[in-house]
């Protein structure tokens, strides 16, 4: 009898500290709070940290204020991976977004990283009338009426509202020229692979249409198992069909690594390309020797390329945080600028006035340059770059037109 | 009258309209398209003996996890849900001790071979000895008491906690280790390429390289190792009178548990022997290999005929070969579809697999 009044007391107590909890957060009503989510375990850590930096980097020139000091800003860093799957997770997706969509204070989305989690939670936020800024989704169909499936993208706007921008170019723009960079690199024949996620195969459906249209000679279309333990006897067949060139569509979570090691290890000595998906040291470190030579591209420019303001971002982003930006990082620093920008203008924790504020961006003044969204969400940027693996690392080769 | 006129309605033959039925559709939709796939082998010879050679490699290994699977059930009718993730630990191990030592492809042979015999005995005895652990602790205090289903349960949480040991070991960063756990904890591990890749057929168009030999070669010397063992010495008189009826085995004066430890024992020592194999042959290993090579190998075993061990062997062989031929001429994103569809067939004219006999299916 004497334990159950113990633990009856506690828990008084315990529910006590929880509604004065509770009471703090919902009374304050100058507080903002902005969320990202991204995959923050397993091998995208090294992108998302950059990314995280960069939001943290533009959140502190503003002393975490906003509207001339009206609003104090709270930054919340969601992981949207497990360690159990080693990269990002639908239904951690899915409760990143409930969280916020139900937390009044939160005003802003930034994310996601993987355009698949993006399908998730759009639908979710955008039923909460949440605004979300994605610094790494590429997949057309997100935004393109015409570009991904036919009820695309409509489907995942369920209040008819756009909710969703991106601050970086779509893969209708990297597949296409990623295919036109294989053709001025001599590549005349293309075995193309996929790793059957949204992304990977749509970036890889748009790079074999455009390589076909270019004349090149595709000579298969193939979707991978990202969890098979190899992949020889696929390699034994493209070494058999002998392309100057292998596309992989997809992400390095997706065995990208193994791929690559099988496909040399039978003999294939011709060229291999991949999109931003690859573009990380987490891929060089998986394919080890065999990743010299690959080439990946990526929207925009590498960092160490900006120019004019973003220059100094890069050099203030290297003196803060010691260490070279990976190539989202400028578009973390770019989604969090628009986040800024916005909160400033409206003035007010509304969330569809700032809605409203993100979608018609135009003519902003970025540190990518002066941009708009258009009315789908897409930045009017369209700078492609070509790299390349030198000496275990992705070195910039050209800007592809 | 009345009873036999039930039993004529149940004497349906079902099973036989079901076997009828999927002759006729495999005859009605699959008979044009497996006219192409030969006349495709056919037309290149080579890429056919490769890709053969390359099931043939895949089914090596695949047999020797299988063979784990396949001990343990014939003894205590236990799936072991682990044991895919005894391998991948095998594999971790491997690397790790391969770390310790310095091993890179630059070793010269004189050091390394040795070496690398070192590394498989020390793996073999690592995962043999965890495996017995886990038998230990975990199976043998429920076996005997209440349903199957509790050591089954169990098998899935072992398989669980070894899959979470796996993600902490990418963390380790021992100074001796050489770094070989690369900087991120969760991707996929490379191996340095320690077997060598030239091609031993150079010339004829086919390749099969030194390192497909030594998977190859390894994989039989254990397997025939293995068999001797239980067809030829006392012990494997033990296990085999053990599998047939344990209770008549106790009676003969056989210690039933240490019985059973030692099928735990040498699954487990397989295991690691395929966990170092394959990492040094695909040269990665990742936390999570030990979910699609357990399940590929689980069903190597029914294929066979769980229990068998000629028939875990013969599974893996034509998983590996299947899986092969499916990539090559059908498409990779079918492959695992084509082998659980060819599975499914399998059992239903053979429900006790290739080589199973009634006995073996004792459940």
């Amino acid at each position: 009898m004497k334990r159950v009044s113990i633990l009856f007391v506690l828990m008084m107590v315990a529910s006590l500290f929880a509604s004065c909890g509770s009471l703090a957060s919902v009374g304050n009503g100058s507080t903002i709070k902005i969320v990202s989510s991204l995959p923050r375990t397993g091998s995208s850590k090294g992108q998302t940290d950059s990314i995280v930096n960069a939001i943290k980097q533009r959140l502190e020139e503003a002393n975490y204020k906003a509207c001339d000091g009206k609003f104090t800003i709270v930054y919340e860093d969601m992981d949207d991976a497990t360690a159990a799957a080693g990269k990002w997770d639908a239904a951690q997706e899915a409760s990143n977004a409930n969280k916020a969509a139900g937390d009044t204070s939160v005003m802003m989305y930034i994310g996601t990283f993987n355009s698949g989690a993006a399908k998730i939670s759009i639908p979710i936020l955008n039923q909460a009338g949440l605004v979300m800024i994605s610094p790494a989704n590429t997949y057309p169909g997100l935004t393109k009426p015409g570009k991904g499936e036919a009820d695309e993208p409509a489907k995942y706007y369920p209040n008819g509202t756009n909710n969703y921008a991106r601050v970086v170019p779509a893969d209708d723009l990297q597949g296409a020229a990623a295919a036109r960079w294989a053709q001025s690199l001599g590549a005349a024949s293309v075995y193309v692979l996929d790793d059957t996620e949204l992304y990977g195969k749509g970036v890889a459906d748009v790079f074999e249409a455009t390589a076909k249209e270019l004349g090149l000679d595709v000579k298969a279309h193939d979707g991978i198992d990202g969890k098979a333990a190899d992949y020889r006897a696929l390699a034994a067949k493209i070494v058999d069909a002998a392309p100057d060139m292998v596309y992989y569509g997809g992400i390095t979570q997706n065995n990208a690594g193994q791929l690559l090691k099988d496909i040399r290890a039978e003999g294939f000595t011709g060229k291999f390309m991949g999109p931003d998906g690859i573009y990380e040291s987490a891929f060089i470190e998986a394919a080890g020797a065999d990743a010299e030579g690959v080439y990946a591209t990526f929207g925009g420019v590498p960092a160490e390329k900006l120019e004019g303001d973003a220059a100094t971002w890069y050099a203030n982003y290297k003196s803060k945080y010691n260490a070279e930006p990976e190539v989202y990082a400028v578009y973390g620093y770019e989604a969090a600028n628009v986040a800024m920008n916005a909160l400033n203008t409206v003035c007010k924790a509304d969330r569809a006035a700032i809605q409203a504020a993100v979608m018609g961006t135009k003519d902003f003044k970025g540190i990518l340059g002066t941009w708009s969204f258009d009315a789908n969400g897409d930045t009017s940027l369209t700078a492609m770059s070509g790299a390349q693996v030198v000496n275990g690392k992705f070195e910039f080769v050209t800007a592809i037109k | 009258m009345a009873a036999s006129h039930t039993r004529a309605v149940r004497n349906v033959p079902w099973r036989s309209i079901g076997k009828i039925f999927i002759v006729i559709f495999c005859v009605l939709f699959l008979t044009l398209p497996f006219i192409e796939m030969v006349k495709a082998m056919i037309a290149d010879p080579q890429l056919l003996v490769r890709q053969l050679l390359i099931g043939l490699t895949n089914g090596a290994y695949i047999a020797l996890i299988a063979l784990g699977y396949t001990l343990v059930y014939g003894i205590v009718e236990l799936i072991n849900f682990a044991h895919g993730d005894l391998y991948m630990l095998g594999a971790f191990f491997s690397l790790t001790l391969i770390g310790t030592f310095a091993l890179t492809p630059e070793t010269p042979w004189l050091v390394r071979g040795p070496l690398l015999l070192v590394v498989l005995i020390a793996t073999m005895a690592f995962t043999a000895t965890l495996n017995m652990l886990v038998d230990r602790w975990a199976y043998r205090k429920l076996r005997g008491v209440g349903s199957r289903m509790a050591a089954l349960i169990s098998a899935i949480g072992i398989s669980f906690i070894f899959q979470n040991l796996g993600l902490l070991w990418g963390y380790l960063r021992l100074p001796f280790m050489h770094g070989v756990m690369g900087s991120n904890a969760v991707a996929p591990k490379s191996f340095p390429a320690l077997f060598p890749n030239v091609n031993l057929l150079a010339g004829t168009g086919v390749r099969f390289g030194a390192k497909d030999l030594i998977v190859v070669g390894v994989s039989v010397v254990l397997l025939a190792a293995l068999y001797i063992f239980v067809t030829r010495t006392r012990l494997g008189k033990a296990m085999r009178a053990t599998a047939q009826d344990r209770d008549a085995a106790a009676l003969m004066g056989i210690d039933v548990n240490r019985t059973i430890s030692l099928a735990f024992i040498l699954g487990g020592a397989l295991a690691g022997a395929s966990g170092m194999l394959v990492g040094l042959y695909n040269g990665t290993a990742v936390f999570d290999m030990g979910f699609t090579a357990g399940l590929r190998s689980f069903t190597a075993a029914v294929l066979g005929g769980i229990g068998n061990i000629v028939g875990a062997m013969l599974g893996g062989l034509l998983i590996g070969i299947i899986s092969a031929m499916s990539d090559q001429y059908i498409s990779t994103k079918w492959t695992n579809a084509v082998v659980f569809g060819i599975l499914v067939i399998i059992l239903v004219f053979r429900p006790t697999g290739l080589l199973g006999d009634d006995t073996a299916q004792k459940a």
